[in-house]
């Protein structure tokens, strides 16, 4: 443990290098803009930055990159909260209740609530790391596709809940989901199956974020324009000192949420293949199914914003843990890092601790410095973003337009995307009307592949024995909790329906 | 005399400088640096290990960028090239796969030989590898046996059906008759992972992929794929010297999509060389076991894709195609 204190002093201190300070806050700020740029995310704000740490020692490249990553993971927040598009895929899950939020003039509240569970988040998380990287690391390599998948089961158990009262419309969605995440080349033969008409475009499957956009972008604009006629109220927040300081008040209405999300993110960040992205669905979906209110879940709870903002975070730090000790990326961005460590000179791996302990701690120590930093930009912001939510529905609008539009195409540069995410758009605003829920066709479409590929694999190894899933230990305590979870909620409803009738709703 | 002297000296300029300026082609816009494998297999690393190259040197006036496609063992990332034919900015880090998948997928509408080649960066070699906790396999001989009585409770991983990992892991069940159970996960750098966690019995890795856990004493190898031992595993016997006829390597091409202009395809060619010949690449070889001698390209390279494919054609009867997918 003192070795630990030790070489966390020295990272701090090396942390607080004017160099590695500047670097610091470059880096969040960098982090902020591509965060909050729809289809500008952390992958992509690295991958364009990474030449210029050449120019500078690996420490501060690795430091300046990181800040970047935490930088955009705060800043997916804020897209997804004052535009109703999210900024990354990690922050999907925020648009659930933070759209909501915005619309009732509580955008202010909203970025809050991210920002202070984001710096939750993402200590917790560091510290963490600080303390269990090597047990974690050998916990990590326990996980086999038995085990990933029924992590899968307890994420899709997690959202059961979330579709409200109709469970039929909630299991429509979440097939629906599964459906278009099965399109593609096959994960296992590699043949290509459900290629609509023959198209070879959709050889290459539907993205997630084609999909997030176009039902959050576009289904919601609809959605909007005709349920006000045009005619939408402006929702202006007068941001003083005085109402950021009532609005720190908030944090007792998520702070359970916020607790949850970070623990939850961390420990899924760490596996590797998993990511921020199922961590802050799941992560939603649990802090809903715990909640003594889950119906006003997706309808503007602060709790809703929290859980997600915390859990993205904390996935942030804990994928780079896979990477540091095993040399595996845990997310798409890290992939990068690991790929500038190498240029750098650097072997992640098992090694990697003792061989470069200045470079680790250093790193190490830029995380504890680099939340501060992004969380004291971010509540400074705050009164500049509220102002996007002042321009005229007129305005607004085309901009969001033409956001979903670029977000899209440059994530995947191709047109044919562009016009599915229109497509799927209109899709999502019949299914609004209709009222069927959204939120389980995203998390399927992100966690089916996963999930997909996982039992494919474990039952490849059994060679077809599905008793496997309950053999090993871990794997059977991810499905007995996912069973709990799913019939949780049921019970509670049957329980509240009997106790209390009128006053249900 | 003099003007004469000028003159001549004048025209041998302009004609030294003319054609240079004639082939002065360059990227316009970004190139998408296209990877047919997942994230963290060799691959990947080799291509973020060039790109970073090329950004450090400042070798082109645009960016590279990785863009991975792993799909369908690299099927998507073949379509892909296919449909982009013609263009001039858009390059390929291919391996094996580039010869199987369109064998084994028959429907893809993709010949590689129609493809622009422009340079063979490495043949990247394939060890055997197991868990250092498996002390009852020391070598061939124990690892054989082993498999045998396990049969398909072995579980092999691998990077996909068709890949190159599949092709040899087929190759050795008809070697030495036994038969295991296949699983593809997404990148040799999972596949690693999953051996050192036990997930999975064992697996034909490239060196870089297990290198840091062979350091680390986690992963050992027992035996080597290549003709000669290689520096890096002095240790290690090959197949051949235990009277195993396998020998089987990976190659690492950059590749451009059907039709790229002539100017382009010298323009990149040049850039790969550069990249080939630097202390950076070659250093990186030594350590991951790659062989470097000498940058293939042009027609060369062009003969050599039209043998492997011939010869992968060959090995994939040999074998069947069953025996690698699994089915």
């Amino acid at each position: 443990m003192d070795v630990i204190f030790v070489s966390l002093g020295a990272g701090l201190l090396q942390a607080f290098e004017p160099l590695n300070l500047f670097m610091i806050f470059a880096g969040c700020l960098a982090g902020l803009f591509v965060g909050c740029m729809p289809g500008l995310g952390s992958v992509n704000g690295v991958a364009i930055l990474l030449p210029i740490t050449f120019l500078v020692p690996p420490t501060a490249a690795i430091i300046f990159l990181a800040a970047l990553y935490y930088g955009a993971m705060y800043g997916g927040a804020i897209s997804s909260i004052t535009l109703g598009i999210p900024g990354a895929s990690t922050a999907v899950a925020t648009v659930f209740d933070g759209r909501p939020m915005a619309q009732q003039g509580k955008a202010d509240k909203a970025l809050m609530a991210a920002a202070v569970a984001s710096f939750i988040g993402g200590t917790v998380s560091v510290i963490l790391f600080t303390l269990f990287a090597p047990p974690l690391a050998a916990f990590a390599l326990k996980f086999g596709p038995q085990e990933e998948f029924a992590l899968m089961v307890l994420a899709f158990a997690t959202f059961i809940g979330l579709g409200g009262d109709d469970i039929p419309k909630t299991i429509f969605s979440i097939l629906l989901g599964l459906v278009l995440a099965a399109v593609g080349f096959d994960i296992i033969s590699g043949q290509p199956r459900l290629i609509f008409f023959d198209m070879v475009e959709f050889q290459r499957g539907i993205g997630f974020l084609v999909l997030a956009i176009g039902i959050y972008g576009i289904g919601e604009m609809l959605w909007t324009l005709e349920s006000t006629n045009g005619q939408i109220a402006m929702h202006k927040v007068k941001v003083t000192w005085a109402r950021i300081k009532a609005n720190f008040g908030d944090i007792k209405y998520y702070i359970n949420s916020t607790w949850l999300g970070s623990f939850l993110g961390f420990f899924v960040g760490t596996l590797p293949a998993a990511g921020a992205t199922p961590a802050s669905l799941m992560s939603y979906g649990l802090s809903k199914t715990f909640s003594k209110n889950p119906d006003s879940y997706g309808k503007g709870n602060i709790a809703g914003v929290a859980a997600p903002e915390a859990a993205n975070n904390a996935a942030s730090t804990g994928s780079m843990l896979p990477m540091i000790t095993l040399g595996i990326p845990g997310s798409p961005t890290t992939a990068i890092l690991l790929g500038g460590m190498v240029i750098w000179g650097l072997r992640p791996g098992p090694l990697l601790f003792t061989e470069s302990p200045d470079f680790v701690w250093g790193l190490i120590g830029s995380m504890y410095v680099a939340n501060f930093v992004t969380v004291l930009l971010n509540i400074a912001m705050i009164p500049l973003f509220i102002r996007v939510l002042a321009m005229p529905f007129s305005i607004l609008t085309p901009i969001i337009f033409v956001l979903c539009v670029l977000g899209v195409y440059a994530t995947t540069d191709r047109m044919f995307d562009t016009w599915i995410m229109l497509l799927i758009g209109v899709v999502g605003y019949l299914m609004r009307k209709l009222n069927y829920p959204v939120a389980p066709a995203v998390l399927a479409i992100v966690l089916g592949p996963l999930a997909e590929r996982s039992m494919r694999q474990s039952l490849i190894g059994s060679q077809g024995d599905v008793m496997t899933f309950f053999e090993r230990p871990i794997s059977l305590t991810c499905l007995i909790l996912a069973f709990a979870l799913m019939s949780y909620p049921l019970v509670l409803k049957y329980m509240r329906k009997r106790k209390s009738a009128p006053e249900a709703g | 005399m003099t003007t004469l002297k000028t003159l001549v000296a004048s025209a041998a300029a302009l004609a030294l400088t003319a054609p240079a300026a004639l082939a002065e082609w360059q990227p316009r816009k970004p190139v998408e640096f296209i990877i047919m494998a997942g994230t963290g297999g060799g691959a990947d690393q080799i291509a973020r290990l060039l790109q970073g190259l090329i950004e450090k040197k400042d070798l082109s006036p645009r960016p590279f960028i990785p863009i991975n496609k792993p799909g369908g063992s690299g099927a998507e990332a073949l379509r892909y090239m296919q449909d982009k034919a013609g263009d001039n900015h858009t390059v390929m880090m291919t391996l094996n796969s580039f010869y199987t998948t369109p064998i084994i997928q028959e429907d893809l509408g993709v010949d590689v030989t129609q493809f622009t080649p422009i340079g063979l960066m490495a043949m990247d070699t394939f060890l055997l590898w197991v868990n250092t906790d498996r002390e009852d396999i020391t070598d061939l001989d124990s690892y054989v046996e082993t498999v045998k009585a396990a049969g398909l409770d072995w579980k092999v991983g691998g990077t996909g059906s068709g890949q190159e990992d599949s092709v040899l892991t087929a190759m050795m069940e008809a070697a030495f008759d036994y038969d295991v159970t296949y699983i593809p996960f997404p990148g040799g750098g999972t596949v690693a992972k999953n051996l050192v966690g036990n997930q999975i019995d064992s697996t034909v890795n490239n060196p870089s992929e297990q290198m840091e856990f062979f350091r680390a004493g986690n992963s050992k190898p027992l035996v080597q794929f290549t003709g000669e031992r290689m520096a890096a595993f002095p240790d290690t016997p090959t197949a051949k010297e235990l009277g195993v006829d396998i020998e089987y390597y990976m190659q690492r091409s950059v590749n451009g999509p059907p039709g790229m202009d002539p100017e382009a395809v010298e323009w990149y060619t040049n850039l790969f060389q550069e990249l080939f010949d630097s202390q950076e690449w070659q250093d990186f070889c030594t350590s991951d076991g790659l062989t470097c001698e000498a940058m293939m390209k042009g027609d060369d390279l062009a003969n050599f894709h039209a043998t492997q494919k011939d010869a992968h054609v060959k090995l994939i009867e040999q074998v069947g195609a069953d025996a690698i997918t699994g089915e």
